[in-house]
């Protein structure tokens, strides 16, 4: 509900998008007890996340951190924060200290905008703009278990906290190309990602439930992969399977779709690195 | 065969089949095959139905639920109906999600190894429509 004078209804859609209707007049003492339950019942989020879409054993496989096999590069990665790199002979820790206190929500936050001339990037990207730039090491591969490792102990630093992308002007462009590739109908099948995530989230594509979309859970560990992998992994399957033209490793449009579906995912708990199916 | 079913691709669509609810001309001079057209149905490479639809193929599990049952497709729908609906289904429905099987116009990105090539070939559309058409219940 919005402050008082300009009375509205606000709510967000399962595609995360604001909806808002104007409360229509009525008398008093009726329109008091008609907003309230109309608010009770309409202001609730309908986003779920791909992690509320699992069965229960699925669930407690993430929850528990000597069963989730994204905590064996978590593990990796912690080793990975506290070794010296590159020429400058620098470790992440060497700058940032304990990670749990300074990547605390950093994951969330991401993409983001870099100084320039980087510009926009994932976690990832700026996990390796710290590599060249400070530590003077090669950027690692995209995709690599290296780089997933180090992104997923930080990511884990964010678990259970709310994704929150930051209100960058710089990022505007971005999102909206993002939701415009998700939006966009591509392939030889002719779907768009949201005749899916938006329109038929729920249903059942063949044996699986197509869930809404919401990259809480990234890097995960998908059982599928039986690796982890980056939400752009995730994105080039969903295009394969639409027989799009894949964009090639490190293509603008996949942190495009990241920024937009962030952005969608804007206040959902972050509870990566998750376990999907 | 093949001569035919690539002038039917390039000379048909807009003009013929704009505005109608059927296609009232096989693609092919060969009868479609119910029982290859099943197998087409039931292949999740191939057809891809079992995806979205379900079908009365009971030995194939995990059969989706986006889009209407296909048993009783032939009570509900003619030959030549069924046949507009696989060729190019946005033709009746420009929102809907089901992919046009035998169309190449309007197509964005396709990937490589798809690209001027239609999801089932003529034969195969005649032999899906007939399996559909046997579904009477």
């Amino acid at each position: 509900m919005s402050s008082a004078g300009d009375a509205a209804l606000e709510w967000r859609a399962p595609s995360g998008r604001l909806r808002r209707i104007p409360l229509v007049r009525l008398g008093f003492a009726l329109a008091g007890v008609f907003c309230a339950s109309l608010a009770l019942a309409q202001s609730g989020d309908l986003r779920r996340s791909g992690y509320q879409e699992m069965g229960p054993a699925l669930q407690k496989m993430q929850d528990d951190d000597t069963a989730n096999p994204a905590m064996l590069f978590v593990q990796v990665g912690a080793a990975a924060w506290a070794a010296k790199a590159g020429a400058a002979g620098k470790s992440c820790a060497d700058c940032h200290g304990d990670a749990a206190v300074s990547m605390k929500g950093v994951a969330a936050r991401y993409p983001a905008v870099a100084p320039a001339p980087a510009g926009p990037v994932d976690l990832e990207g700026r996990i390796n703009l710290c590599r060249t730039v400070h530590q003077q090491a090669p950027a690692l591969v995209a995709e690599s278990d290296d780089l997933l490792a180090l992104s997923a102990f930080v990511t884990l630093q964010s678990r259970g906290l709310p994704i929150a992308p930051p209100d960058d002007p710089a990022l505007a462009a971005l999102r909206a190309q993002g939701r415009d590739l998700y939006e966009r109908r591509q392939g030889q099948l002719n779907l768009s990602c949201a005749n899916c995530h938006d329109d038929n989230a729920g249903h059942r594509l063949a044996g699986a439930v197509i869930p809404q979309g919401h990259p809480t859970g990234y890097p995960i560990y998908r059982l599928e992969w039986q690796a982890l992998g980056s939400i752009a992994r995730r994105l080039r399957n969903c295009v394969v399977g639409m027989r799009a033209e894949p964009w090639q490793p490190g293509a603008t449009e996949y942190l495009a779709l990241e920024a937009y579906l962030m952005d969608r995912a804007r206040g959902m708990a972050l509870d990566g690195p998750g376990v999907r199916p | 065969m093949r001569w035919r079913a690539f002038a039917a691709l390039l000379l048909l669509p807009a003009a013929a089949w704009g505005q109608q609810d059927s296609i009232p001309e096989p693609l092919t001079g060969q009868p479609g095959d119910a029982a290859r057209g099943r197998a087409i149905v039931a292949n999740r490479a191939v057809g891809l139905c079992l995806l979205c639809h379900s079908a009365p193929i009971p030995e194939e599990r995990f059969q989706g639920d986006l889009a209407p049952s296909l048993a009783g497709a032939g009570a509900r729908s003619t030959p030549e109906q069924l046949r507009l609906r696989l060729v190019d289904a946005a033709r009746l429905n420009s929102d809907t999600i089901m992919p046009p099987y035998y169309r190449l116009d309007g197509l964005t990105r396709v990937a490589k190894n798809f690209q001027g090539k239609t999801l089932l070939t003529a034969q195969q559309i005649e032999d899906v429509v007939a399996y559909l058409a046997s579904l009477k219940d």
